[in-house]
Formats: C-alpha cells, sequence, structure tokens
C-alpha cells in the first residue's frame, strides 16, 4: 500500500505539473457544469418553456416525467440532456492523466529504473490507474456538487429539482462514471504502449467519447431512453467491459513486454 | 570458484527477440566482491545481459543465479538484491533530487529512508542542491544521482551500465572513486563500458562479449594471452646481431627493432630477463634500462574483436571478395 501511495504521489507531483493536464482537470469540470447551468439559468428565468407542448418532446421521454408539468418536462428534458456531459468528463480526464504519465515516463526513459525495482505490475499499474482515476472522479462529483449548489441557488421548482438529483442521475454519475474513468485509464494504457507523444496519446483516446455523445443523440431524437434501467444496464456492460479492458491492460503492463515492445 | 562466493552465475544464456539472436550461451560466474567489466561493441548483447540480471527479461534459455536467487522463479528477490545504473539516468526531472531517492527508497522498502537519502546526496556532493528539480541539474549530477539511486538500499550487486558515458573528465573521476568506494566497500560490480581505460583500471576481471563470450580473465591475463610478455631492452646501439642473439634462445617467440630498442616476446620474463642482459652484455651490447612493455587494453580488445571477424569472415565469405 505504501509503494502504491507513493507512486500516486509521484504521478500527481509530475503530471500537475504540466499545465496543459493541470488546466484540462480544472477546466473541463468546470465548463461540464456551467453549460446544464446556464441552460437551467435562462429556462427558469425567463420562463422560456411556458408555452411548450407534450408534442415538444420525444415521445417516450414524457415517461420519465411522471408528476412533472409539459413545462417542467421541457426543462428536465433540455438540462438532462447535458447531464451527459458529466458522463464524458470520467472519460477525458483519466485519459489525459494516464496518457501524459506513461508516455511521459516512455519519453524521458524513467520506466527502465522503474522496473527494475521490486514493485509488482500490479502495484504499478495500481498506481498509475488511481492517480489517474481519483482526479478524474473527484473532479466528476466536484462538478455534479456545484450544480447541485447551483440548482439549490437558483430557485428552480422542487419537482424538476428532485428529477436531476434523482436515482437516475445519481446512478449515472456515482456508478456509472467511476466504471468509465476504469475503463478510460486501460484504454490510456493501451494506447501509450503504441505511441511516444502523449498529445497523439490523448486525440486517439478522444474517440471513445464517441459513444457518450451518440447516447445524447439518441435521446435528443427519440431512439433511446436514458431511464435508470438503462443506466443499471450500462453500469453492467461496463463492469464487463472494464474487466476486458484491465485483463487487456494488466498484458500489456509487464515488464518485459514495456522493455522490449513499447515503441 | 566455490558456489558459496558465487554471486552472479550465468549457465549457458541465451536471449533472442524473434529471430534476432541477442546473446548466446553465455556462462559467466562472479564472485562475491569481484568487479568484472564488461566489454564488446554496440549490438553485442551487453544491455540485454544486464537486463537479464535484473529480471527484467526472461532468457530464452540457460539459467541465470543472482544472489543466490533464480530469475524466473525470485524475480523480486533478485530486484531487491541489485541495484541497476541503467544507460540513461531515467530520473524524474520536475522531482527534486530528495525526492526522486525517496521515492526509489520507497519501492526498494530503505528503512531509515530519509538518513539513507541524506547519506548518498552529502556522499556524493548533491546535499546543496537537494531541494532542485532535477532538471535543473548537469548530466553530470544527474548521473551522479542515478549512482545514489542505484545503492540507495545497499544491494549485494551492482549493474552498472556505461556510468561514465559523456561525463567530464572531474565527473566521470569522482564517479570511478565512488565505484572503487563501493568495491572496496565489498560488493559485487559488473560494469559495462566502452572505456577500456577505465575497465583496466577498475576491474578485477575482464568479460569481452560479442553475442558469445569471447574471453574471461584479468586484464593482465588477457594481455598476456595475446600478446604474451614484451619487454624493452634499451640499448645504446641496435646491432643486428644482438637480434639474432636473443632470437636464438628457445623462450623468446619474437623480437622486434625499434631504434635502438630491442622489444622481445619472452616467457617467464623474472627468471629470462638476467640471461638476455648476460649474454647481450657479453656481446658487446650496452644496456641502458630494461622494462616491461604493457600492452593497452584496448589493443587487447581490437585484437579479439579483429579475430572474431576473421572467423565470420572465414565460415561466411562475402561473394564481392
Amino acid at each position: 500500500m505504501k509503494k502504491i501511495q507513493a507512486l500516486i504521489s509521484k504521478e500527481w507531483a509530475e503530471v500537475f505539473k504540466n499545465r496543459l493536464v493541470a488546466f484540462t482537470v480544472a477546466f473541463l469540470p468546470l465548463l461540464m457544469t456551467a453549460i446544464p447551468l446556464v441552460i437551467l439559468y435562462l429556462s427558469n428565468a425567463e420562463d422560456e418553456f411556458q408555452d411548450a407542448a407534450a408534442s415538444d418532446l420525444p415521445a417516450q421521454f414524457t415517461i420519465l416525467c411522471g408528476g412533472l408539468s409539459t413545462p417542467e418536462c421541457v426543462q428536465y428534458f433540455v438540462v438532462a440532456e447535458f447531464l451527459l456531459l458529466y458522463l464524458i468528463i470520467p472519460v477525458i480526464l483519466p485519459m489525459t492523466i494516464a496518457s501524459y504519465s506513461i508516455v511521459g515516463e516512455k519519453s524521458t526513459r524513467t520506466l527502465e529504473p522503474l522496473l527494475a525495482t521490486p514493485v509488482t505490475t500490479l502495484e504499478l499499474l495500481m498506481g498509475k490507474g488511481l492517480a489517474a482515476v481519483i482526479p478524474a472522479v473527484l473532479a466528476t462529483w466536484g462538478g455534479f456538487f456545484i450544480f447541485y449548489i447551483g440548482v439549490w441557488m437558483m430557485d428552480v421548482s422542487e419537482r424538476v429539482a428532485g428529477k436531476l438529483f434523482g436515482p437516475l442521475w445519481l446512478l449515472a454519475v456515482f456508478l456509472v462514471g467511476p466504471l468509465l474513468a476504469l475503463a478510460g485509464v486501460s484504454i490510456a494504457v493501451m494506447i501509450s504502449s503504441r505511441v511516444n507523444d502523449p498529445r497523439v496519446a490523448e486525440q486517439i483516446a478522444g474517440i471513445f467519447v464517441l459513444p457518450i455523445i451518440l447516447l445524447m443523440l439518441g435521446q435528443t431524437t427519440g431512439l433511446l431512453l436514458i431511464d435508470e434501467r438503462f443506466i443499471l444496464w450500462m453500469a453492467g456492460v461496463l463492469v464487463c467491459l472494464d474487466a476486458v479492458l484491465l485483463a487487456f491492460a494488466v498484458r500489456i503492463f509487464q515488464r518485459e513486454t514495456i522493455l522490449t515492445r513499447w515503441k | 570458484m566455490s558456489d558459496r562466493n558465487a554471486v552472479i552465475v550465468m549457465q549457458n544464456l541465451t536471449r533472442r527477440f524473434g529471430d534476432v539472436l541477442a546473446v548466446e550461451g553465455l556462462s559467466l560466474t562472479i564472485e562475491r566482491g569481484e568487479v568484472v567489466g564488461l566489454l564488446g561493441p554496440n549490438g553485442a548483447g551487453k544491455t540485454t545481459t544486464i537486463r537479464m540480471l535484473c529480471a527484467l527479461l526472461a532468457p530464452s534459455s540457460g539459467e541465470v543465479r543472482v544472489a543466490g536467487y533464480q530469475a524466473g522463479v525470485d524475480d523480486q528477490k533478485i530486484r531487491a538484491s541489485v541495484g541497476l545504473l541503467p544507460e540513461t539516468p531515467g530520473l524524474y526531472l520536475s522531482l527534486s533530487a530528495a525526492r526522486n531517492l525517496a521515492f526509489y527508497g520507497t519501492m526498494y522498502d530503505v528503512p531509515d529512508l530519509k538518513g539513507q537519502v541524506e547519506r548518498y546526496l552529502r556522499m556524493l556532493d548533491l546535499w546543496a542542491r537537494r531541494d532542485d528539480p532535477v532538471g535543473t541539474f548537469s548530466k553530470g549530477m544527474l548521473q551522479k544521482l542515478a549512482i545514489a539511486r542505484a545503492v540507495l538500499h545497499e544491494p549485494e550487486v551492482l549493474l552498472l551500465d556505461e556510468p561514465t558515458s559523456g561525463l567530464d573528465p572531474q565527473a566521470s573521476r569522482l564517479v570511478r572513486s565512488f565505484i572503487e568506494a563501493l568495491s572496496e566497500e565489498g560488493r559485487t560490480i559488473l560494469l559495462s563500458t566502452h572505456n577500456l581505460e577505465e575497465a583496466d583500471r577498475l576491474c578485477d576481471r575482464i568479460a569481452v562479449l560479442k553475442k558469445h563470450l569471447l574471453a574471461v580473465d584479468t586484464p593482465e591475463a588477457l594481455r598476456q594471452k595475446m600478446f604474451g610478455k614484451k619487454v624493452v631492452f634499451q640499448l645504446k646501439e641496435a646491432r643486428p646481431t644482438f637480434r639474432d642473439l636473443v632470437e636464438g634462445y628457445d623462450f623468446v617467440s619474437a623480437v622486434e627493432v625499434m631504434g635502438s630498442k630491442l622489444v622481445v616476446t619472452l616467457e617467464d620474463p623474472e627468471r629470462n630477463n638476467p640471461r638476455l642482459v648476460d649474454a647481450l652484455v657479453r656481446s658487446g651490447a650496452k644496456v641502458q634500462f630494461v622494462g616491461e612493455l604493457r600492452q593497452r587494453l584496448e589493443d587487447v580488445y581490437l585484437g579479439l574483436m579483429r579475430a572474431v571477424e576473421g572467423r565470420n569472415d572465414e565460415e561466411n565469405p562475402s561473394p564481392h571478395k
């Protein structure tokens, strides 16, 4: 445990000295929090959805609006679209941190002396993985907490607030978020083994945000309904995916493979 | 060679990378407290051998035992018993010198970590810069810090890959003195280097590698094997008759005349030099002084490489020749 702590602390000291990483970790959650808050503020202050009709919504979304008036349902629909951004943060941040941490070690050739120590491969991978997952999850949760404060300060209808902080979004942020972060780290390890520039690793990793964006589009167009059942299914699939990705990452993150095949 | 004293044992060690053969059939035993120099051209398999010795690479075949532990079985124990200085220092440039060492100390479970960090930073003259990011250090300082990292956990075995490569003469001298001090403490050291003068000075034995082990012995024995013992007889005047006289002895294998010197290759100079001096004086030569001609290790090394190339040419003759 002492070794994992030392690895995490070393990773943070190294990675967060990189301004781009520090900026991304600080700025992205703030941006992703600001967007739904601004939407909420505008829709709240101008009563924008007073004249909205149920026909303005994808038919199946109304299922999620039990107990809400039509304008409230439209407001919830619009804000909920942007709450999916909280699932993008835990994918992007660990990928950014892990890419810089692993590719950085490759380019400064610090991996060999580290691999020559009696640290186990599991400790090493856990140290690097947790150093990327912890800030990502905390930043996501921190952003969601700021969103909660914002909603509380904006005098949003209690029924809408109840939906925004109901089981659906709590499960998404507090269960699916960490699972996505774990997938992000595993993907970053796999990509980092093949590239020598952290920016390239980050760009390739960016592709893995696409499924989340497709979820947003799916709900907007009415093709998909993101309800509690969907989120639980998503969590189940992610648990399996994480197990597969982690197995690949552990396989790639072997001393001999790193020294002989990582180019 | 007693097994109890053998700290590094390589038996028929071979390592392939796909179709490429990096090391083949290497057998070498290094005793406790010995300093052995690993010489060879680039691509000879020196770094691969070092990586196998610190359990970073597994051999394709053959056996390795380090500090009593078998590679492939007790890899973690081998890593704990070995201090590695890789080709490049590989330090965390944004961290301070003290933090770099403290991090590695934790990885090696070093007891009294603070004390050890201070001890080695002072010993290597880096204490005043302990809180500075190592990115601001000179190449020599980085190398010293990397050596401190290699010895921080007081390993029984030290594997040093080109420890003075790229250093200025002053830094090289400091590093060499430090290696000498470590050797005096009784540590077993395997030193890979291209600096033959350094190997000659620091090493008890030299192993010359070019995928295969070409030769291993003390520097002095290697010189003798390659060139025999050479003795210079400085005369006032070297006449052809003196050369003929010396060549007549059966313990003399070669005589060269270089100006007023006779360079004689002979067996057992301690016993035979007086006989030659006596004979030369009796035949009218004025002997000004007699001294041993010490061949440079570089000549031994180059001689071995030429011999290998010659053998390869014979086995695979070039179609263009």
